[in-house]
């Protein structure tokens, strides 16, 4: 498998930032009305916007307004995140709120698509060793994890984790892969191959 | 063991396997809209790249459509910037786009299926979850991010895990009163929103063979909500007399090879499947959720369930619900009052929707305080029901009748909740702030429950108003 060198994702290391919930959906993630836009430049300031302020604009309680939280990279969340719309959007708002990797029980599947496109790991473990991850980091704010993809582990103030990683997911990572255009590009002859054998492409177009 | 549609069309339109072990998979049909093909459009100048099937892309606008007033440019300047970004790119890389000044714009996922672009056997995607909706044709159809759509216009493909398949049969006999709506938001409810993760969703049995082709929308339509990112139906004779005829149907000698493609493609008897489940819809009643997620819903004459009779795992999001609705446990769902109605959306903006909502508004009128809307999926559907007069009965009853788009189903349009504002809706998503209002409140339910909630400003059983 060839290596793209810049984009390999094998080892990551930031603080985490507990999340707590299940079924946190993409509408919360990003609401709905700031997706109104060309470009995902301005995202990252939108990220939980209405759980995390007011209708007035104030903070609310909420980990990503947590100063002790400030910072952190790799986001540690509960069973399956991300449910609900297909936007890019949510990856691209946490992405550009400076979230790196995501530790959960569960992803939904879209989502978790989206983030291995843009080169976010997503990853998992039991919901034991969610919840014990996520009360340490509550613990010890500013405490440091380093994720390894390569070992499928993760790594917190000592405590060794053992994660799950879709095989897929994984290679495309360590090979720095998962911008797929031009690997897929590169099968054109085989592409056409294809169009040519689908029955419904041989038909008249008649409108 | 004979083969599921599933496998057949995956196995058609794989490319190949790729060093990641995923698949490269040819996609037939690809839909567009303002919303999510911006940036993917973006990105293919920045890396000079074409698109290299233009004529298998589709364009339509939907989400950010002000239902009430289509005047250019639009009130909202982002609004304006996002169908002139849609017309600027459409232009540039040669896609046919059903703008607002053609007959045939509408929901994407209306228009695919009405225009005869959705067909058996294709692989469908489109930067919207609800892409699954065109599995009820008999199609592999998903939604996909906007990374995915760049790919898809720069190669006519993608690389995909292949999903399990369950088949999901559902016996018995459907009660007057009870719809699509009511079947998959039962099925939501008993395997779960994550149920269907790592799933294809294959609906079959009695009730769904019985099912018209517009039923068999909604239905797949919500696959993705219980998890399931497709969710199709075998096509049978009911799917090729819908299909016959529309404007990219095949005709002719082409039509008799497609039936020909669209029978075998369809699965084997003895197809095998990763799961298979059985549900019977004889005593299914009209369902409405009651929390804030598709999962959460009860039958019309239910109580609230207790938090101590969900399993473990789920009471924190029945906790969290509870605190957003302001509802109380054992409650009767009945008699909820709503301040606003909304028939509409790509799960229920369909003209059979709109015919049975207006059964039930047929010389009625909508309860004072209670602000209903009806936006028809499409222009095509607008038009059908006009020339059956259905928009004057809605007017006569104190609706409102709108023009086609997504309107109040998600909150980019001028079309909102308020407030703690309580809706009745023939939409897909109960989430918090789905309705444009962070504290507002959804109920999710069949347009005829909707329009019977319209009436009465509150919660009530359609059947009895039947």
């Amino acid at each position: 498998m060839s290596v793209i060198e810049e984009n390999v994702r094998r080892v990551i290391e930031g603080r985490g930032l507990p999340l707590r919930g299940d079924d946190i959906d993409t509408d919360r993630i990003i609401p709905a009305r700031y997706l109104k836009c060309v470009t995902f430049d301005e995202l990252g300031k939108f990220a939980f916007y209405d759980e995390r302020f007011d209708e007035d604009g104030n903070a609310k309680e909420h980990p990503f307004n947590d100063r002790r939280f400030e910072g952190a990279e790799i986001l540690v969340v509960n069973r399956n995140f991300g449910c609900g719309s297909s936007r890019e959007h949510a990856p691209q708002s946490l992405m550009r709120a400076g979230i790196r990797a995501i530790v959960g029980e569960s992803f939904a599947e879209i989502f978790a698509g989206n983030c291995l496109q843009l080169g976010i790991p997503v990853v998992t473990m039991s919901h034991e060793k969610v919840s014990e991850l996520q009360g340490l980091l509550e613990e010890k704010p500013g405490t440091k994890l380093k994720l390894d993809i390569g070992e499928k582990k993760l790594e917190a103030d000592g405590k060794l984790f053992e994660v799950e990683v879709n095989d897929s997911a994984r290679k495309l990572l360590l090979s720095g892969t998962w911008d797929t255009t031009s690997l897929l590009l590169a099968n054109r002859r085989e592409i056409e191959e294809v169009a040519r054998r689908l029955p419904y492409l041989q038909w008249r177009q008649t409108a | 063991m004979g083969e599921n549609l599933f496998n057949k069309v995956w196995e058609l339109h794989k490319v190949k396997t790729l060093p990641s072990g995923q698949d490269q998979l040819f996609i037939g049909l690809h839909l567009i809209h303002e919303v999510t093909s911006p940036q993917a459009f973006q990105m293919l100048r920045e890396r000079g790249l074409k698109v290299l099937y233009p004529e298998r892309t589709f364009a339509t606008v939907d989400h950010i459509v002000p239902t009430d007033d289509l005047g250019r440019p639009f009130k909202d300047p982002l609004a304006e910037e996002m169908i002139e970004e849609l017309e600027k790119n459409t232009a540039e890389f040669g896609i046919k786009f059903f703008n607002l000044d053609t007959e045939y714009q509408g929901i994407v996922h209306i228009i695919g299926p009405e225009l005869g672009l959705t067909q058996p056997g294709m692989t469908i995607v489109c930067g919207d979850s609800h892409t699954s909706t065109h599995g009820a044709l008999g199609a592999i159809a998903f939604g996909i991010g906007t990374s995915q759509i760049r790919d898809v216009l720069a190669t006519q493909t993608l690389s995909m895990s292949r999903p399990k398949v369950r088949r999901i049969n559902i016996t018995g006999k459907l009660q007057n009163g009870v719809y699509a709506k009511d079947i998959i938001l039962m099925i939501i409810n008993k395997l779960g929103v994550n149920g269907g993760i790592g799933y294809a969703y294959e609906y079959g049995g009695p009730v769904i063979e019985s099912l018209d082709i517009e039923g068999r929308l909604t239905v797949c339509n919500m696959s993705i909500e219980g998890g399931a990112r497709a969710g199709y139906i075998n096509p049978d004779e009911k799917t090729f007399d819908y299909i016959r005829g529309r404007m990219f149907a095949p005709r002719g000698d082409d039509f008799v090879k497609a039936l020909k493609f669209w029978r075998e493609i369809a699965s084997d008897g003895d197809a095998s499947y990763d799961d298979v489940v059985e549900m019977d819809a004889d005593n299914l009643e009209p369902m409405v959720t009651w929390g804030i997620n598709p999962g959460q819903s009860v039958p019309v004459s239910g109580k609230l369930p207790r938090i101590e009779d969900f399993p473990e795992e789920e009471r924190g999001t029945a906790e969290r619900a509870y605190r957003h609705m302001g509802f109380k446990e054992g409650e009767p769902i009945m008699g909820t009052k709503i301040d606003v109605a909304f028939i509409g959306s790509c799960t229920n903006g369909r003209l059979s929707d709109l015919r049975e909502a207006a059964k039930i508004a047929r010389g009625r009128r909508v309860a004072k305080g209670v602000k209903a809307l009806v936006v028809p999926g499409s222009k095509r559907v607008a038009r059908q029901a006009e020339e059956e007069g259905l928009d004057k009965i809605f007017r006569e009853a104190g609706f409102q009748w709108r023009n086609a788009g997504c309107s109040m189903c998600l909150a980019m349009n001028p079309d909102k909740l308020e407030g703690r504002q309580i809706s009745a809706s023939s939409s897909n998503r109960n989430f918090i702030g789905r309705q444009g209002s962070p504290t507002g409140r959804t109920l999710l339910m069949s347009p005829a429950m909707v329009a019977a909630a319209a009436i009465e400003g509150a919660v009530t059983d359609v059947r009895e108003m039947i």
